[in-house]
């Protein structure tokens, strides 16, 4: 395969096992510095003078992971699809790939549907095993919205 | 509705359910609670500049917050005066004059109409100084030390008056700040939730729901292991969600909770700093203290920082916190939908790092999809389920009933952090403005 196919499957892969609830190996796909950010603003330019709809550094993705499998979760687990896409690889460096793609989420939830939509950014490590992700960003189209509850990450 | 419908409805120990649950009595709040007393708005802060707008609602009515040439503050109805076309679409900005996008028309930034196309179209006696014809101010507005309030009555109790001894909880959070300021900064958290608006602030000063309705985030919290990298994300996080499962003792015994007439409360302090902070030995947090000592001097700095309240509730719409600097204004859209923006505050003087953990307390308390908000979101959405059953009519609110004791400051101390004595208080005031029929 070559480098698209490659980062194509990771992302299918990444994709099939949060719609599996499958947060423990999804968390493993992460490396050990990695954050992951949903902005609360289009445009944001960091965590850290804006709130943010997710901002977690590792310690508190492990916290949030542990909590998706702790089973008192009131707000509980969605069941979810999701669709990737438009790929777009924005740079290779040495080890370090950082690419582009679209997202649609359905979303199922005590009797409720909804549907999120953006742009996904992976900053990707290559590895003799394969990638790990060192950051993810979600830009949603309707970040700026007062949305409801959301329990599972993107 | 009738007098006798309300007081039969808000008893002094149980609430009927429709409160809750029926859209007239949610229209008789709007006309009543939002349309009589005083609504918070804004900080002088998101309108710094002439020409400076921030866009927000009273009850459900759209307003605006401006800043006029003359740097008078104003809050208008974001209504054009000829086809009634909101006038500002966007929440926040800048400009020399407000143009409604139907026809033209140029409002000043006081809400004055300044012109239209084609004027000799209208009849003779249209004035371009009538009122009726300009973006309308509201009956009242005024502040607190920047904190401003807007009363679409025009007479009434003034503000210091409906605010009364909970103004001490705004100097707590403006006192925290060296310069003695504070501003509004890093964006706004939203969310929203299929549920009543009381609700929140309800919750906001329960002392005994983070327990049952946070375990999942307490437990996961609990078993996260300290070494792993955090950037200070996840440090204030972890903190913030372990104690929430504070025992009950601890929340019977250490917190407190004080309500004061015309509906407001606060709960006492969980939160000191050693728990919370976790860069009390952070060269930061040495700096912030010797900014504030220099200001200050040591008593007084000890003073301001050993006030321990943690969430205040200003009947109707608003909570806030000072120790890290949060603010939660509540808009009610219908009985049974609510939209939530929370604000946060950066103490001018203060390190710069202390604004970030501001930013990282603001993602766990107010982000959408916060581990701790997500379950009380849900509990609000299954408050609403539950009472459309045709089950118990009444809602009970007598935790720690008849042991409230006088406060000192014209309120009142409840027999422990997990009294109902903030529900009993906010319906007593409820209960007089709707009995209130509009002038």
């Amino acid at each position: 395969m070559n480098l698209r196919e490659k980062i194509e499957t990771f992302l299918i892969k990444e994709s099939a096992l949060l719609d599996d609830n499958d947060f423990e190996t999804w968390l493993a796909c992460f490396t050990k510095d990695c954050w992951y950010w949903v902005p609360s603003q289009i445009g944001q330019k960091d965590p850290f003078q804006t709130v943010s709809i997710i901002y977690d550094d590792r310690k508190l993705l492990e916290t949030r992971v542990r909590r998706l499998n702790n089973g008192q979760m009131h707000a509980g687990l969605p069941n979810t699809s999701r669709i990737i896409g438009n790929l777009f690889i924005e740079s290779e460096e040495d080890d370090f790939v950082i690419t582009r793609s679209k997202f649609m989420m359905a979303e199922y939830r005590f009797d409720r549907r909804r549907d999120f939509a953006g742009t996904i950014f992976h900053g990707l490590q290559k590895g003799k095993t394969g990638f790990q992700i060192n950051w993810k960003k979600v830009e949603l189209i309707d970040c700026q919205s007062a949305l409801e509850g959301i329990t599972v990450p993107f | 509705m009738k007098k006798t419908d309300l007081d039969s409805l808000v008893q002094t120990d149980r609430i009927h359910k429709s409160v809750y649950t029926d859209q007239s009595i949610f229209d008789l709040e709007m006309e009543r609670i939002f349309g009589q007393t005083w609504i918070y708005v804004g900080h002088e802060s998101q309108v710094k500049n002439p020409g400076d707008f921030f866009c927000t609602r009273i009850g459900k009515q759209p307003v605006v917050l401006t800043r006029h040439k003359d740097n008078k503050i104003h809050v208008l109805f974001n209504r054009c005066g000829h086809r009634g076309a909101m006038v500002l679409r966007e929440e926040t900005g800048n400009a020399s004059t407000f143009n409604c996008c139907y026809h033209d028309w140029q409002f000043d930034t006081d809400g004055s109409l300044l012109s239209v196309p084609l004027r000799n179209g209208y009849p003779a006696d249209f004035r371009l100084d009538d009122p009726e014809k300009g973006m309308k101010s509201v009956a009242r507005v005024d502040h607190y030390r920047g904190f401003i309030f807007a009363n679409l009555a025009p007479d009434g109790p003034t503000l210091e008056e409906h605010l009364g001894y909970i103004t001490t909880s705004f100097d707590d959070l403006i006192d925290r700040a060296p310069d003695g300021e504070v501003e509004v900064a890093g964006g706004t958290a939203r969310h929203a939730y299929n549920g009543n608006w009381k609700l929140y602030l309800e919750n906001l000063c329960d002392g005994l729901h983070p327990n049952s309705v946070h375990r999942s985030s307490i437990e996961s919290a609990r078993a996260q292991d300290d070494q792993v990298f955090s950037d200070g994300a996840g440090e204030i996080a972890v903190r913030q969600m372990r104690q929430n499962g504070a025992p009950y003792a601890f929340w019977e015994n250490q917190v407190g909770l004080w309500a004061y007439p015309n509906g407001h409360a606060y709960l006492g302090d969980f939160h000191d700093d050693e728990k919370l902070i976790a860069t009390l030995e952070d060269p930061y947090f040495k700096d912030y203290l010797k900014a504030m000592r220099e200001v200050h001097g040591e008593k007084r700095t000890r003073d301001i920082l050993s006030v321990g309240r943690w969430n205040t509730n200003v009947f109707p719409n608003v909570s806030f916190m000072s120790q890290f600097r949060q603010l939660r204004v509540i808009q009610p859209i219908s009985v049974d939908r609510t939209i939530v923006l929370g604000f946060c505050f950066r103490l001018k003087g203060a390190p710069e790092q202390m604004f970030r953990d501001t930013i990282h307390f603001a993602n766990i308390t107010n982000a959408v999809a916060s581990p701790v908000l997500t379950d009380d979101l849900e509990t609000y959405a299954r408050i609403k389920l539950g009472l459309s059953s045709d089950g118990t009519e009444w809602i009970p609110m007598a935790r720690e009933i008849g042991k409230d004791k006088p406060d000192g400051h014209g309120g009142w101390m409840a027999a422990n952090g997990t009294s109902e004595l903030h529900i009993r208080n906010a319906f007593r005031t409820w209960k007089n403005l709707m009995n209130t029929a509009p002038q």
